[in-house]
């Protein structure tokens, strides 16, 4: 089918943050998990584990602890204030001063009304819930120590308060709790520092068991939502389950027994969600792991499959495809590079190195949320949640200047694209508008703001402008796709609403058809002339997709198309890249999938026989990027899970033999 | 094929504290198939209904009284018939509700076991050996009971048979030791006393049965080593001999049961039909030791036909009723039904043959023409040993001299006429048969031999050893005699066929080899294989010289001249180079090269062969490893020993015994002076391996480095390249 030059990039030094703090909402089945720099990710269980939505962090932002209470999200930290997030904004709501001291938890009662905090001066105090915001109610008995973990009892009358440090007479070592888990039988589960899984009596308040699950820290518990199954992370990354269980068969006399052990993690498990089916752990080595119990799920269906997640479900990389210019995107600040070149021919010494050309630091204490590069690679642009910046850049001459005078509309963005002729710029702005500006030297215009029909107040993820600078599309965290007449400045069709959030889109420079992939890897094909779906997007339908296509596990971030071939759709997810013949017949279900292997083994003549629509290659891993420059190479980034494992703290030392 | 189907509980048992016991007094029949009695040993008796595994009544003496013999089924009047306290006889019906307002009568003798079948009368047995009808003891319950038995005498088991036209009651007794059959005829009353032959000393029966076919009464008995022997005696019974006299029992031993690691301790055969017997307590052939199985053995073709095992402690008790076997074990007595259906050869094929030492260990069965001429109606399969082939064949055999006349002839006979027959023994019969007396013929030659110093029969002894039936462990003088005499072939013939020639023996051969005259040597005649083999190789000294192994004399000159230095050798050398060099010539003769051969072939083990290599002085031992010197450059040179298919020592072989011998000897060998220079060619021997090995471990390096370079490609942080998609 054709080669590729490929440029392989290995020097964008991603590092996420580590995991601190997770909470599952049962209800909407979406995971809020907060990491270290303050940054805050929802997940929707519910669709493919997508991550939909991410809110960044700020300097200062330390966030401890996180709690759903019904659809609303809130948050407490070592700077001393409980936050609400707007999510449909992706930015804070509002921050309430707690005046305790940096809050080490935070708890919402079962009816949704009270929020408990635990402070570092050793008071608890609870927060009534109301509709726009939360109000202090009262202040709980003053303790010694701070307050690390506090629990509700299921029927809301009562709280469990850990405080730590506390002194153990015996070892006279101190021993810090770590969690607790308060069951609607009173019993009281505690995890702390000396290893240990401690079950009280909650009523008299004597110890029942003790368990040692560990020789560091037991840093977290969950309860499932039955309590019957109880899970404890810990500082060697195990994650240890623990099930309430009768010893007889007649069911009585049931007692915790410590039954399964996991280790998905190198280092501190520090926060942990047990949700119907499966795990969700999370710590310092970044990644969230889905862990199903396989009591729970049907074996051997793609269910019952650990997921890892590594890396966001988003692009960090924008490539300036004319002018061979990368630009990385990190929280606090923006890298520009060029990239090398060969000789052209053969075998590929490089001729230039990269090079860096600009480091951006940010300003401001919020970190950055999105950042565009237009394709001439003349103009810079990012946001975080507060402010918007742009910037002309001179290539030629390494110069930067910000261009100051910008519309008012233009104050913070979600997404940003520039048109391909690098004339108008689209930002993604509050209840999934967009707002256009016009590029023009030396200043820029506001033109107008499209705003979808639907009325959707959800965030816009999704924004691709046409080739031919006639159509914008845009993809919303409701799973709306809506495309733009950008001629007429007005919505030209909605297309119709898939249950699953679409990850990547993008429209055909010649035939104008919306290509759209979701969450659940189900591409679609929509032809915004005939407002229908093409023909090849109805055969892929009814056919079906290759299982295991299907059974991949992260989503497709980026979409787009090869000039020189226009039945080619180039699309990449995490672990491979794939280019989609549409001249080529689909594969069926009993067809081998990946095949390039075979093809390159066979003679020509015999290819033709053996070859399919779906041409993956795995060459190259952990992707997170893969562009198609002008001069039809590729551009491809990688970022090795090894080289950010060895940029983490040294994990707890383990005595092995030998060693 | 018989079976055994499923086993079902018939009831708990509340065995002794002791655990010997298993608390069951006995089991009997009672009105139909359905019904049995079981007694235990203290106090009660009770009545079920087997199929549905339900007590239907239960009878219990008062406190204090205990059942001292099992009750039985009066069939005829439907009574029951138990006795209490040794001397109490009670009878009741079912209907009774309460043993004590039944009848009782007391004796004036105890009673050992009151034996009641269908078709006889209840017969009281007394523990002195008097048997009276139930009848006539209740009509004069305490007339006079008089003693049959001698002092010390005291029965083991009793048992009643009804035939057509008597009833019997039969014990055994068992005094210091010895053991005896009594036979007592009721109407007319006749006693026969049997005794029964000893088996090895100290063992005596574990368990009788009895049954009655074709006019004669077959007893059967296990002894604790597994053996299973039957007793026929007629119904009619030989003269009476009034002087108590003990005949004879004659026995066949039916059955060798494996009996796994020690005797058997509680274990029990039972005669099903004329072909089935029933043996608990014995271990499984196929599943180890453990003795808890439940077999069910084919007497005629000596096979197994179902195996069970029993959970629990076994009491060695078995009881059989209409096709059920009654199994006290752990704490249940269960009930197992079974099946003999008429043994087909067919269905006797089917299982795991017994293994009897008598038969053949039969590996392969080699044709005799004998058999075939002589035996035109020949078996249709050797596997088919029944009773009438063996008979016939000891009847065939008998015609000339058995087995055992040889063995007699061969202590005193003279040697051409002792050759004769024991050629004639051996051509006559099918050898594998022979396998067991063929060790003791070895051995009564050998022992022959070594009384009588005229006295040897090397071809006989030769054949014997041909038929590769014998080894080491069987005539352990055998090798030794053969060097004492000189009788190198035997020798030869021994270390190649005999397994397991210990060190000690090995290490004796050779030394008599080493030491022996080439005049010795060279008298008659060996293996042809072994000795064209050596034929070969020695005809080959003047072969080319060939580099195998990174080795050749000239090269190992140059290390040696490397390593030594002196300008001597240079001159040394260069006489070399005209003559063949010494080490190329063997330093032996032809037969002893052979015999030396089979040496080096025989398996040993390093730690017990060392102590033993010791005896050699070293003039042995510069001789033995010049030779072995000679073999390995020999198969340095040319890759051609083993590809002629003669019996021919591996290289491997060859440089372990140099090893050995170095071990065993070294001190001693540095200080020989005339041991130096075949040190020094041993020596380079390791330099060249050595110098071998380390240049496969370079190339070994660089292929790797091959590898590695094909393998990893470091990315770095940027790269273009070209990937091609098809």
């Amino acid at each position: 089918m054709g080669e590729f030059k490929v440029h392989r990039v290995r020097f964008f030094d991603y590092m996420p943050a580590a995991i601190r703090a997770m909470a599952f909402n049962r209800r909407t089945e979406r995971l809020a998990l907060a990491r270290a720099d303050g940054a805050l990710e929802i997940f929707n269980f519910a669709d493919n584990y997508f991550q939909e939505k991410v809110i960044p962090g700020q300097d200062g932002r330390a966030v401890e602890a996180l709690c759903w209470v019904g659809r609303r999200l809130f948050s407490a930290g070592l700077n001393g204030e409980i936050t609400e997030y707007d999510l449909e904004n992706l930015r804070p709501r509002y921050t309430v001063e707690a005046y305790g001291g940096p809050i080490w938890t935070i708890s919402g009662n079962d009816q949704g009304t009270l929020l408990a905090v635990g402070c570092e001066d050793g008071t608890v105090k609870m927060f009534e819930v109301l509709e726009d915001r939360i109000q202090f109610q009262r202040n709980l008995d003053r303790q010694k120590g701070r307050i690390i973990s506090l629990c509700w009892h299921p029927s809301a009358s009562l709280i469990a308060i850990q405080l730590g440090p506390e002194l153990l007479a015996q070892s006279s070592s101190e021993v810090v709790v770590w969690s607790i888990a308060f069951l609607s039988d009173h019993t009281i589960i505690s995890g702390d520092s000396a290893g240990k899984v401690q079950i009280w009596d909650g009523l008299t308040g004597t110890l029942a068991r003790t368990h040692l699950v560990t020789k560091w820290d037991v840093l977290a518990l969950s309860v499932s939502q039955d309590e019957s199954s109880l899970v404890a992370g810990t500082s060697e990354g195990t994650v240890v389950q623990f099930q309430f269980l009768s010893s007889t068969l007649d069911g009585q006399n049931k007692d915790w027994v410590r039954t399964r052990t996991f280790k998905n993690h190198s280092h501190d498990v520090r926060a942990l969600v047990h949700t119907e089916t499966a795990v969700v752990s999370g710590g310092m080595d970044t990644q969230l792991v889905v862990r199903p119990l396989l009591d729970k799920v049907e074996k051997n269906t793609q269910e019952s499959a650990m997921r890892k997640m590594a890396f966001p479900h988003r692009s960090l990389v924008c490539c300036a495809k004319k002018a061979g210019l990368l630009l990385f995107q990190f929280p606090d600040h923006l890298e520009l590079w060029r990239l090398g070149e060969s000789d052209g021919h053969g075998d590929l010494p490089v001729k230039r190195k990269p090079e860096k050309l600009i480091q951006l630091k940010r300003k401001g204490e919020d970190h950055i949320c999105c950042s565009a590069l237009s394709p001439c690679g003349g103009w810079l642009a990012y946001s975080t949640v507060t402010s918007f910046r742009l910037y002309r850049l001179q290539n030629n001459t390494i110069s930067i200047t910000k261009v100051s005078k910008l519309p008012k509309d233009l104050r913070s963005a979600h997404q940003l694209c520039f048109s391909t002729d690098s004339s108008r710029l689209f930002a993604s702005s509050i209840n999934s508008s967009v707002v256009v500006v016009a590029l023009n030297q030396p200043e820029c215009k506001y033109l107008h703001t499209l705003k979808p029909k639907s009325g959707s107040r959800e965030p816009v993820h999704l924004l691709f402008a046409s080739e031919d600078g006639k159509w914008l599309a845009t993809a919303n965290t409701a799973c709306e796709v809506q495309v733009y007449n950008l001629d007429k400045i007005k919505l030209h069709c909605t297309v119709p609403v898939y249950g699953s959030c679409p990850t990547a889109i993008a429209i055909h420079p010649t035939s104008s058809n919306l290509v759209v992939v979701h969450a659940d890897q189900q591409i679609f094909e929509y032809s915004l002339v005939q407002k229908e779906y093409t023909e090849w997007s109805r055969r892929l339908q009814k056919q079906g997709l290759h299982s295991l296509w299907l059974e991949r596990d992260t989503p497709i971030t980026h979409v787009t198309f090869n000039p020189k071939h226009p039945a080619h759709i180039i699309l990449h997810d995490m672990f491979m890249f794939c280019v989609i013949d549409q001249s080529l017949p689909l594969p069926e279900a009993k067809t081998r999938l990946f095949n390039q292997m075979i093809l390159r083994s066979l003679p020509e003549p015999m290819r033709i026989l053996h070859r399919h629509a779906f041409k993956m290659c795995k060459t190259f891993q952990n992707l997170m990027c893969v562009r198609l420059l002008e001069d039809h190479s590729l551009v491809v980034v990688e970022r090795p899970l090894l080289d950010i494992m060895s940029q983490l703290p040294a994990p707890v030392r383990q005595k092995r033999f030998a060693t | 094929m018989a079976a055994l189907y499923e086993g079902y509980t018939l009831c708990g048992l509340a065995p002794a504290q002791n655990q010997s016991n298993s608390g069951v007094l006995g089991v009997e029949a009672e009105r139909d198939s359905d019904h049995v009695v079981v007694t235990d040993s203290t106090r009660s008796v009770t009545l079920y209904k087997v199929s549905d595994q339900k007590p239907l009544s239960s009878w219990t003496v008062k406190q204090g009284q205990t059942l001292t013999c099992s009750a039985v089924y009066n069939p005829q009047t439907k009574e029951y018939v138990a006795v209490s306290d040794g001397k109490v006889i009670r009878i009741w019906k079912q209907e009774h509700l309460l043993l004590d307002q039944a009848f009782k009568a007391t004796v004036s003798a105890d009673v050992w076991r009151v034996h009641c079948v269908a078709g006889g009368e209840p017969v009281v047995l007394f523990k002195r050996g008097a048997v009276r009808l139930l009848d006539a003891l209740l009509s004069a319950p305490q007339q006079p009971i008089e003693e049959v038995l001698a002092q010390e005498e005291s029965i083991r088991w009793s048992t009643n048979i009804v035939t057509e036209s008597q009833q019997f009651a039969i014990f055994t007794t068992e005094q210091k030791g010895d053991h005896f059959l009594y036979l007592q005829r009721l109407n007319p009353n006749t006693l026969q006393r049997y005794r029964l032959e000893r088996e090895e000393p100290g063992l005596s029966p574990l368990s009788f049965s009895a049954s009655y076919r074709d006019k004669h009464i077959r007893l059967l008995y296990l002894y604790p080593n597994g053996h299973v022997y039957q007793s026929v005696v007629s119904e009619r019974g030989l003269v009476t001999d009034e002087g108590g006299q003990a005949f004879p029992l004659p026995r066949s031993l039916l059955l060798s049961l494996p009996v796994g690691e020690g005797l058997l301790e509680a274990a029990s055969a039972q005669a099903l039909d004329e072909a089935h017997i029933a043996v608990v307590g014995v271990p499984h052939p196929s599943a180890g030791s453990g003795k808890d199985f439940l077999c069910i053995w084919n007497t005629n073709f000596q096979t197994l036909q179902a195996g069970k095992e029993i959970a629990g402690k076994i009491y060695g008790q078995l009881w059989s009723f209409w096709n059920k076997l009654f199994i006290p074990h752990g704490k249940t007595l269960s009930v197992i039904p079974y099946e003999c259906p008429k043994s087909s050869l067919a269905s006797a094929l089917g299982k795991m043959r017994q293994v009897k030492t008598e038969e053949s260990k039969a590996p392969t069965s080699v044709p005799s023409w004998n058999n075939i001429l002589h035996e035109e109606k020949a078996l249709p399969s050797r596997t088919v040993e029944t009773r009438k082939t063996r008979i016939t064949r000891k009847s065939q055999s008998s015609s000339s001299l058995t087995n055992y006349q040889v063995l007699e002839l061969i202590k005193t006979a003279p040697v051409e006429e002792v050759q004769r027959e024991v050629d004639l023994l051996l051509s006559r019969t099918d050898i594998q048969d022979l396998q067991p007396s063929l060790g003791q013929l070895a051995s009564t030659l050998v022992s022959r031999t070594l009384q009588d110093p005229a006295f040897y029969t090397p071809s006989s002894l030769a054949q014997l050893v041909h038929t590769r039936c014998l080894c080491h462990s069987v005539c352990p003088d055998l090798v030794l005699l053969a060097l004492e005499r000189k009788d190198y072939f035997l020798c030869q013939l021994c270390l190649q066929f005999f397994p397991d020639i210990p060190e000690a023996i090995t290490c004796a051969c050779l030394k008599a080899f080493i030491s022996m005259s080439d005049v010795d040597a060279e008298n008659g005649s060996l293996e042809p294989d072994g000795v064209s083999f050596m034929e070969t190789l020695i005809a080959r000294e003047r072969g080319p010289d060939g580099l195998l192994n990174g080795f050749s004399p000239t090269s190992a000159a140059e290390y040696r001249s490397d390593g030594l230095g002196g300008g001597g050798t240079r001159a040394q050398q260069d006489e070399e180079m005209t003559s063949p060099p010494p080490e190329q010539i063997c330093p032996v003769g032809l037969h002893k090269a052979v015999l030396l051969n089979e040496v080096l072939q025989t398996a040993y083990s390093d730690s017990f062969l060392l102590p033993h290599l010791k005896d050699l002085s070293s003039q042995q031992v510069v001789l033995f490893l010049q030779y072995l010197q000679f073999l390995y450059l020999k198969y340095s040179q040319d890759a051609f020993p083993q590809t002629h298919g003669l019996r021919s020592p591996s290289l491997s072989q060859i440089l372990d015994w140099v090893c050995v011998l170095l071990d065993a000897h070294f001190t001693v060998l540095v200080m020989t002076p005339e041991a130096k220079g075949l040190l020094v060619n041993l020596h380079s021997f390791v330099k060249s391996q050595v110098r071998l090995v380390s240049e496969l471990g370079k190339i070994e390096g660089s292929l790797q480095e091959l590898n590695k370079m094909t393998a990893k490609k470091d990315v770095g942080q940027y790269s273009i390249e070209i990937i091609e998609l098809f």
